[in-house]
């Protein structure tokens, strides 16, 4: 069979065990400290009403058993630092091995939210620099950096609409969205408290103008727009679409997730934002961790600024022609409030500004065309004969920093479906492309290439593709039944959800610690 | 100058033919003259990596971090000691560049790491189901709101005054989108939930109840009658949690909260001046389909190979949109990560050790420092006093390189006066006699 002719990626080794089935009583890798205060009894400082009777049942392991296993898991990962990742929308681009250096300071890492301002000015200088560069780069003259990733920043541009609509006196119901949102659009709206109302898109893949026309009325608060949008394709009557949403009273919301295809080239404030938010783990190369921590800062126009979430980072020029101070503004009458606990993830500001340091001005404005670029190479090599005719361009215009694929000619021509032919993908050790997204799409593959691949990553993907679709031509059970070399097969997703194991089903009967460790003794007898 | 691409000229002019333009400038053609910037960003030019660095750690070095001070400053975070296997498995680049696992054959690290991190919470908690992190503390108790309107559409949310103040703040600015109102009640006169006034405040429209264990003073509840009040009219009953306190205290789950929520940060994770952290979200049984955030399922693959995926995904946005139960998508996983290594790294014995050793010490510093307490019950890392001349002790304790604790006055204008001192097994007996010889000098000198 043609699978054995790829190189499959190494499984992990190990048979899938858990850390708490290698747990075995009296293991340990933890030494407490000395006890050096007088050891008054637990029942004495704690009533017996709320104390706990029975140790949480947590791993007993060993270091070196607790380094094997979470390295062995690693292993039955793949990610960026390994191979090609252009899983659209999510800006899988290089995260710099220096920003996880300065971040890993102690003047950063070791700070304590607490700490009063004085002596965090560093923090708080950091903090107002990465805001002023963010501006520039969105257009807009107001950062908060409070919010924790895009659906938080999303949710803070509708509880800001909210409160500016509600300071005008004229409280509104309906939020647009255009039917090739992000899903965190309409789902952010519900929890904004506001009615989702879709908007259509025209056969360019544009916005459809009358639509919106009909749409944009008095009761409309807000449209949530991504611009280039999900087909990867700039909006190219965007002033238009301002002019409608301004006109009827609403405000117009840029999600994020597609910036890194504009910087230096086109800003949302240009374009008649009046909220940004960004991702920094997209476009400001914040590692994604697995699935966080990010940040979503947002950028907001003059009319916007009073209801900015608090604490604000501010700069104050003492006057004596000495270095401006900064503070965080607590007061903030017209704030809408916190949005989260003590002043937002610092941690992933100090890489993302270690990142615009880097780059500089010039720099972002070189990844962003290095990303349209790679993106519109990319999607001419894959409608060359043997893969075009079988995965279609879905809007055939020039794209900017991803572009939609439809898998209809494939599930047509060659009997595998867009599923398939991203599980055989894993067989080729690339991560396939966001898959069933846009939902405009049929059988879609949305691919974002990024700016940090060289030429020879994106042929090698052509080529990966070919060939898949190639054997399909031969035989297409074998992506139907794909993949093959990785740590496990496709998995039962239905059965999952259907009897849900969530967790490490509890000992039915705890085995007793070990009678000879005193210590032991006295936490098992709590 | 970006630095981190590999675009040659010669690469450039091959990429252009293939794309069949003459120039980039074709391809942007799309974007109008109007929305286009006809200038450079005006930001600095780029630098050299070590020129990042100096830079950095010239910022750096204008804070006063942790290991500059001995500080007592805890508040919601606080300054444990992160054991060097946490940094050398969350440094992993399977671990660091991946993203969220939609491809579960090639993700069976990730996936198992939140199965694994989702059975400690759940062990902590002591209820049954738990997700696999949401942003950090504050939020995940707003997100407890937005689950009991979903379950029964009431519009009051009654909070102590016990609940960390950012989370009190946090649900109020959640609750303005959702469509509830937050009522607080008060601390009594020995800076506990005051029982009657929470039971006076909850009526047949209270949607949940908002706890938190210890309170934000530090004071250990008499947790019972306050969530038998909290469910009488049935409401949601919501608890806040220090996990790390969780070896020796009541596991939520039971005293019969239907969610418990917390910050994670005590568990294996920086102090970064506020983040990233994480959040954890654990509840009853009957708020699976509805709970926010990523869970990871055990099933097994065509094979019969036991495995994990991303599981009761019709919760979540991507699957549901304007259907799902909460908007979050990227959250806090390696964070977590930090967090499931940090609970192995302590184990069973570990977590109950750690709590004996701060509650210990918590109840030493009480005394040693001799000022008036202002929840005079039991606490295990964290209390509040009144100090006669509070700005003298800062001023004076700091000159020293001891920070003495959190001003309470901030928060709580009721306690102007107040310190709420933190500990943790950082903070030795000497540092908290260093500490008391601050405090007595402000006290002998104020006539009692």
């Amino acid at each position: 069979m043609s699978q054995s002719k790829v190189i499959g990626f190494a499984p992990g080794g190990e048979d899938t065990v858990t850390i708490y089935e290698r747990s075995q009583p009296g293991r340990r890798a933890f030494v407490a400290p000395p006890i050096d205060v007088p050891e008054a009894p637990l029942e004495e400082l704690i009533p017996q009403s709320e104390r706990r009777a029975e140790a949480p049942a947590l791993p007993e392991v060993s270091e070196p058993e607790i380094v094997r296993h979470f390295n062995n898991l690693s292993k039955n990962n793949f990610d960026l630092d390994t191979g090609f990742y252009p899983l659209g929308s999510c800006t899988m681009k290089h995260n710099p091995k220096v920003n996880e250096r300065v971040a890993a300071f102690p003047g950063h890492a070791r700070l304590h939210p607490a700490q009063e301002a004085r002596y965090a000015q560093g923090a708080l200088e950091l903090m107002s620099r990465l805001g002023r560069a963010l501006a520039e780069v969105a257009g807009l003259p107001h950062v908060s950096l409070q919010p924790s990733a895009g659906s938080h920043g999303e949710l803070a541009g509708l509880l800001l609409t909210r409160a500016y609509h509600d300071d005008r006196g004229e409280p509104r119901t309906k939020v647009l969205t255009p039917d090739t949102a992000h899903g965190t659009n309409p789902a952010t709206v519900r929890m904004a408290g506001y009615e989702v109302v879709k908007v259509g898109t025209a056969p360019d893949g544009g916005v459809d103008l009358d639509d919106l026309r009909r749409k944009a009325d008095g009761e409309t608060a807000c449209l949530m727009l991504t611009n280039p949008n999900t087909l990867g394709l700039f909006d190219r009557n965007i002033s238009e679409i301002a002019r409608i949403v301004h006109d009827a009273g609403a405000t117009l919301y840029y999600d994020g997730a597609n910036l890194n295809a504009v910087m230096g080239i086109s800003r949302p404030g240009d374009m008649g934002f009046d909220i940004v938010h960004f991702n920094l783990h997209k476009t400001f190369s914040q590692p994604h961790g697995g699935g966080g921590p990010g940040a979503g800062p947002i950028a907001v126009s003059d009319r916007i600024e009073p209801f900015l979430p608090r604490p604000q980072v501010v700069e104050v020029d003492p006057g004596n022609g000495t270095a401006p101070v900064y503070d965080l503004d607590l007061v903030r009458p017209k704030s809408i409030g916190r949005l989260r606990g003590f002043a937002g993830n610092f941690g992933v500001f100090v890489r993302s500004y270690a990142y615009i340091c880097s780059l500089g001005g010039d720099g972002l404005r070189e990844a962003s065309d290095a990303a349209v670029l790679n993106a519109n190479y990319l999607k001419a090599r894959l409608a060359e004969p043997g893969i075009g005719e079988h995965l279609p361009i879905a809007f055939d215009r020039p794209c900017m920093h991803e572009f939609v694929l439809s898998g209809q000619g494939a599930r047509r021509n060659l009997g595998v479906k867009t599923l398939d032919i991203a599980k055989r993908l894993l067989d080729h050790r690339v991560h396939p492309p966001t898959v069933y997204f846009p939902l405009l799409v049929d059988e879609a593959m949305l691919i974002e290439p990024t700016e940090t691949e060289p030429k020879e990553r994106l042929d090698g993907f052509v080529e990966a593709v070919r060939a898949v679709l190639e054997e399909a031509a031969e035989d297409p059970e074998v992506a139907r039944g794909a993949p093959y070399t990785t740590p496990v097969r496709r998995l039962d997703e239905a059965g999952a959800a259907r009897r849900p194991v969530v967790r490490q089903p509890p000992a039915g009967a705890e085995p007793p610690g070990d009678p000879g460790d005193a210590r032991q003794v006295t936490s098992g007898s709590l | 100058m970006s630095r981190y691409t590999s675009i040659t000229d010669s690469d450039r002019r091959a990429m252009l033919e293939t794309i069949g333009a003459g120039s980039l400038e074709e391809v942007f053609a799309d974007i109008p003259a109007e929305v286009r910037l006809d200038r450079d960003l005006e930001l600095p030019p780029g630098m050299s990596e070590l020129e990042v660095t100096e830079h950095l750690s010239a910022l750096a070095t204008r804070n006063r971090s942790a290991d500059e001070e001995v500080t007592f400053v805890g508040a919601g975070m606080y300054d444990h000691y992160v054991p060097a296997l946490v940094d050398s498995i969350t440094q992993r680049s399977e671990f660091l560049t991946p993203y969220t696992p939609y491809q579960p054959e090639i993700s069976q690290g990730g996936l198992q790491v939140m199965f694994e991190f989702q059975t400690a919470v759940s062990e902590l908690t002591g209820l049954p189901v738990a997700n696999a992190s949401l942003y950090e503390g504050p939020s995940s108790v707003a997100s407890a709101g937005y689950l009991a309107k979903l379950e029964n559409g009431r519009g009051k949310l009654v909070a102590s005054r016990g609940l960390h103040p950012h989370s009190r703040e946090t649900l109020s600015t959640y609750a303005r989108g959702f469509g509830s109102r937050v009522e607080e009640t008060p601390l009594d006169e020995r800076g506990a939930t005051d029982l009657e006034a929470l039971a006076a405040a909850i009526d047949d429209d209270t949607s949940a109840v908002f706890l938190q264990q210890p309170n934000f003073l530090g004071t250990v509840e008499e947790i019972g009658p306050l969530v038998e009040a909290a469910k009488r009219t049935g409401a949601l009953c919501v608890c806040a949690v220090d996990p790390l306190t969780l070896g020796i205290l009541k596991p939520p789950g039971e005293y019969g909260v239907d969610v418990a929520v917390g910050e994670g940060q005590t568990l294996g994770n920086r102090l970064d001046f506020g983040g990233p952290s994480f959040g954890f979200y654990a509840a009853a049984e009957r708020y699976l389909r509805k709970m926010p955030g990523r869970i990871a399922g055990e099933t097994v693959d065509v094979d019969g190979k036991r495995g994990f995926v991303l599981t009761l995904q019709t919760r979540e946005q991507h699957i549901r949109r304007e259907k799902a139960t909460h908007n979050i998508c990227t959250s806090q996983a390696l964070n977590a990560l930090a967090g499931m290594v940090y609970l192995a790294w302590l184990g069973r014995r570990g977590i109950v050790e750690l709590g004996e050793l701060m509650a210990r010490r918590t109840d030493y510093a009480r005394e040693a420092l001799g000022l008036e307490a202002i929840n005079p019950g039991p606490v295990v890392r964290e209390f509040a006093v009144r100090v006669p001349d509070l700005d003298r002790l800062m001023e004076s304790a700091r000159e020293d390189g001891v920070n003495p604790g959190y001003r309470l006055g901030q928060d709580y204008p009721e306690y102007p006066d107040g310190l709420l001192v933190a500990i943790t097994e950082r903070r030795t007996r000497a540092d908290i006699d260093r500490l008391a010889r601050h405090a007595a000098a402000v006290r002998d000198e104020v006539p009692a």
